[in-house]
């Protein structure tokens, strides 16, 4: 391979990672404040109780419990669909990168990179809960 | 105290700590952390979703720069975050078994490493002869300097990797991003220079906070009225301080935070022992 050729990708990849960091992080900032300034107006008068751990109800914990509380137009479910795109984010940029190696062919960093997703998607889905 | 003022002073603090944690190096979840369970009273548990949700913010926003101008070593990077993601998944289910105030007392003691780690020498030096498998793995780089492009080549990279494993294990456990082991795997034992190792633990944490707040988000550590003004804060603070960076001079600033990081951490250390968390 040419390796003229080879800087000009490496350099591609590094550009579109750092979009991908860049989009995560305001959007999910956005979502935050947005779902944060609703969360003060219904809730701002309330008493924080954080001093016992009690767990987050169903709601807040998975995918579809937030996004059900979305449809109700529910304030903290918003701001967790904030943090969930808080932390896709760096798992995109795994995903961004796998694409970025199979288009510059190196079949090393294929691999290197698909042991890096699975260990994410084994956290994600082995019901680690407990 | 009501929710709107916890959630201002609350604001407040995680905006200071994310300016604290970009200008010296050391990450937003490791103010966040004693903020929470010494100042608020926060249950360490929810404390630790909270800082893991930091740590993603403040990784994510300063490497997003850095890649761009291609300091990082996005191979090196990836090749490390195998170690990092197993070991942060095997911290998040070791969790579960280690009482609170153990956590608490770990997490003191990472906290005077990290205190430490701010004020030691760098490695300013780059070495010409890498080891065998630093070639093999594509491992070696080089990075923009003033004078132009600089080639770098690194060894250790068995050591370098089971250290990273144990970052990750300590990453996953207390929720913090232990930038301070990364660099300390890259810095001192592979040798990689100490603009490339900051800068690629940084985008490092990102991935390895994401590993284990999969897990913990669905535990319920994740509580939606810490996190929004943490994201708020930290990112705003660390954005603050990366524009302040170029402009003052950090070095008393970091001896002034690590003496105040060492007061809370064994602050952290005694309420650990005395079973007050």
């Amino acid at each position: 391979m040419n390796k003229e050729n080879k800087r000009v990708t490496d350099y591609d990849m590094e550009q579109l990672i750092g979009q991908v960091l860049r989009y995560g992080v305001v959007i999910s900032g956005a979502i935050a404040i947005t779902g944060g300034i609703w969360y003060l107006f219904q809730r701002g008068s309330g008493i924080p109780n954080y001093t016992q751990f009690n767990g987050e109800p169903a709601g807040y914990t998975s995918f579809t419990g937030i996004i059900k509380g979305l449809s109700r137009g529910s304030a903290t479910e918003i701001i967790q669909l904030g943090v969930l795109v808080l932390i896709s984010t760096p798992i995109l940029r795994i995903v961004f990168s796998l694409i970025s190696f199979v288009m510059e062919r190196d079949k090393l960093y294929v691999v290197l990179t698909a042991i890096v997703l699975s260990i994410i998607l084994f956290s994600m889905f082995a019901g680690l809960k407990v | 105290m009501t929710i709107l003022t916890f959630t201002l002073i609350l604001l407040l603090g995680a905006y200071l700590a994310g300016l604290a944690g970009s200008l010296t190096g050391l990450g937003g979840g490791v103010v966040i952390i004693p903020l929470l369970t010494l100042f608020f009273h926060v249950d360490i548990r929810y404390a630790i979703g909270a800082a893991l949700v930091a740590s993603i913010a403040t990784s994510s926003g300063s490497a997003s720069a850095y890649v761009k101008e291609g300091i990082i070593n996005v191979r090196l990077g990836m090749f490390l975050e195998i170690a990092t993601t197993a070991g942060a998944v095997l911290g998040a289910i070791i969790a579960v078994y280690t009482p609170v105030n153990l956590v608490a007392i770990l997490f003191g003691v990472m906290l005077i490493f990290s205190a430490a780690m701010t004020l030691r020498k760098k490695n300013e030096g780059i070495i010409t002869e890498g080891s065998k498998l630093s070639y093999l793995l594509k491992l070696n780089g080089s990075y923009p300097t003033k004078d132009g492009p600089v080639d770098y080549k690194l060894k250790n990279v068995g050591a370098g990797f089971s250290i990273m494993t144990l970052a990750g294990m300590l990453s996953g456990l207390l929720g913090i991003g232990s930038g301070a082991l990364k660099v300390l795997a890259m810095d001192t034992a592979m040798k990689v220079p100490f603009r490339v190792s900051t800068t690629t633990s940084n985008f490092m944490v990102g991935v390895t906070a994401a590993a284990s707040a999969v897990v913990y988000l669905q535990r319920g550590y994740i509580d939606p009225g810490i996190a929004f003004p943490v994201i708020i804060g930290v990112l705003a603070g660390a954005f603050t301080g990366s524009k302040l960076l170029m402009k003052i001079n950090v070095n008393s600033l970091k001896l002034i935070f690590s003496v105040a990081i060492t007061l809370i951490a064994l602050n952290m250390i005694y309420n650990g022992i005395n079973h007050k968390f």
